[in-house]
């Protein structure tokens, strides 16, 4: 018996110092990244204690001086939030244009992810050649950020939506296809095999023995996409590729302060709703195939 | 059996889509309105997209002729990723600090404080809502161009979303435990110390090397705005239309992430499989 309590806590004290040792290690190790991440990007006190007053200047010229007597009279008067979104119309019809950015790009993404991923799944692949090279251009479109692909695409295109839209369909495809690929490689294939038994080809093998059964987790997946499409849809502006990011980025550069506030607001309140939605959304389809 | 027969059999199967189901074809027939309808709202045209790729032909000539090597300024890419790479990682890491006192007064498990672990909540909503190039450009702002604005992006975008895994996290713990210890008669730090702390620290280890992955690639677009790293780099070359060495430094960005993917990801595994 007492042979086998110190072996016991001999294992153990043994353990624990091995432990030790490796906690060691790795909060050294992790000083030093921060040693040396620190001295490379110049990282001191003063820049900081000196940046933060003037951040908390701009913070304060952003923000609106709404008057409390005075928050719902017209907009000729200074102090009300008529006067603070004199400009509601422009970014409701800018905002609207985001939202349809993020639309179409998610849905032409999808389409194209789609036709893709069948060839990416290692189970059901035609054949390796195609599973390699598909497999390999889908992670190139989903490597570079969309915004490189914008500034690229505002070159050839010109300023405006477009570029947006192309560069997040892009993006879009690379990352869905990865996503779709690997939904197909945890489907069930014995539905497939009857349907080749009954004598139908690779086509109807995935269209009617595949499709059925990734398709909730390929919808939700979707949404998911196009929640964080909204979120891009904001800021591709910054390039000139078109949304309400390219007014923001305006009037950011122009110092209209009030108005920086005012559209940050509405893009906050814009990507809550739709996540809130979209959350509620992919929650029902999720739960609809497990019924 | 003759076809008939077989229709017989369930003739629901056989009817045309659209009385089949008829919701989802409704749907399907008002989507295809509504994106013909957005696709004439941005006045979109395939002969403009055609002449568009047109235009992109000498561009992507230009990028697969490389020249002029001695011009390239390799010392300043090799500067751009170090920095990217600093940036990711610093920012990660601070977010990761101030993200566990978080969590903690967010977690139900451990405090019980509802009115703050609202407000708590609420603000990393919003710092969620707001893009991190949108941060990036407000502290290019007040910290003036360069790495320390992108960092700080990190940090601030980080805050919201690890904020908020972590407290979830810290929520799933296993109420077992801490009741077992506060059965013993200890105080809320033991409770913290012995009864949380050893069921969160691998989630929260494997969740911040995801975002310390993910963030590396953020931190290649915040040069976008000036906010230092390899994006700066990169951006630079675009506007002056040096197309093969911004194709260079794109294919250097794809690689390092993928070194920094497979190493966080084995990492990970470690941790967790532990």
């Amino acid at each position: 018996m007492n042979n086998i309590l110190e072996n016991y806590s001999k294992n153990y004290s043994e353990q624990i110092k091995k432990r030790r040792f490796w906690n060691i290690f790795i909060v050294l190790g992790l000083f030093v990244a921060i040693l040396i991440s620190s001295s490379i990007i110049d990282l001191n006190m003063t820049r900081i204690t000196s940046g933060i007053p003037r951040l908390g200047d701009y913070i304060a010229k952003i923000l609106p001086n709404l008057d409390t007597n005075l928050l719902f009279a017209n907009s000729q008067i200074e102090g009300s939030v008529p006067y603070w979104y004199f400009n509601f119309k422009k970014y409701i019809v800018l905002l609207y244009e985001t939202f349809n950015m993020a639309v179409l790009s998610t849905l032409f993404g999808f389409v194209f992810a789609l036709l893709l991923s069948f060839f990416s799944a290692r189970n059901i692949t035609p054949n390796v050649l195609s599973f390699f090279f598909v497999k390999r251009f889908l992670e190139f479109l989903r490597g570079v950020p969309e915004i490189i692909f914008a500034i690229l695409f505002v070159w050839a295109l010109g300023v405006g939506p477009l570029a947006g839209i192309i560069a997040m369909t892009i993006h879009t495809t690379g990352a869905l296809g990865k996503l779709f690929s690997e939904v197909h490689e945890n489907a069930e294939l014995k539905s497939c095999e009857a349907i080749r038994s009954a004598g139908g080809g690779w086509v109807p093998e995935m269209r009617y023995g595949v499709l059925p059964q990734v398709l909730p987790n390929i919808i939700s997946y979707a949404l998911l996409r196009f929640e964080i499409n909204i979120r891009a849809s904001t800021v591709i502006g910054f390039v000139g590729a078109g949304g309400i990011g390219q007014e923001l980025y305006l009037v950011i550069n122009f110092n209209y302060y009030e108005e920086v506030s005012a559209i940050i607001l509405l893009i906050i309140l814009t990507v809550i709703t739709i996540d809130i939605t979209s959350g509620a959304l992919r929650q029902r389809i999720i739960k609809g195939t497990h019924d | 059996m003759t076809n008939k027969d077989i229709i017989s059999l369930c003739p629901q199967a056989f009817l045309p889509f659209w009385r089949r189901s008829p919701v989802t074809f409704i749907l399907v027939i008002l989507s295809i309105i509504y994106l013909g309808f957005a696709i004439h709202f941005f006045g979109f045209s395939l002969s403009k997209i055609l002449e568009g790729f047109a235009n992109m032909k000498p561009i992507l000539v230009a990028m697969f002729t490389w020249q002029d090597f001695s011009t390239w300024n390799f010392p300043g890419i090799f500067d751009g990723l170090v920095q990217t790479l600093a940036m990711a990682f610093l920012g990660t890491f601070f977010a990761t600090l101030v993200c566990i006192p978080i969590s903690f007064l967010t977690s139900k498990k451990v405090f019980r404080f509802t009115l703050l672990r609202f407000f708590i909540k609420r603000i990393l909503d919003m710092i969620r809502g707001v893009d991190i190039l949108i941060w990036a450009i407000i502290y290019v702002r007040a910290f003036g161009l360069g790495p320390l604005a992108g960092l700080l992006s990190i940090f601030t975008a980080d805050v919201g979303t690890l904020g908020k895994l972590f407290s979830e996290a810290t929520d799933n713990a296993d109420t077992k435990q801490i009741e077992g210890i506060e059965s013993s008669g200890s105080n809320k730090i033991s409770v913290i110390r012995f009864g949380v702390v050893p069921q969160i620290i691998p989630i929260f280890i494997s969740q911040s090397l995801y975002f310390f992955e993910s963030n590396t690639r953020s931190a290649v677009i915040l040069g976008v705005v000036g906010a230092g790293g390899i994006g700066l780099q990169l951006t630079e070359r675009m506007k002056a239309q040096y197309w093969d060495q911004a194709l260079f430094i794109i294919v250097l960005i794809l690689i390092m992430v993928t070194i920094i993917d497979t190493l966080s990801r084995a990492i990970r595994k470690r941790i967790i499989d532990e």
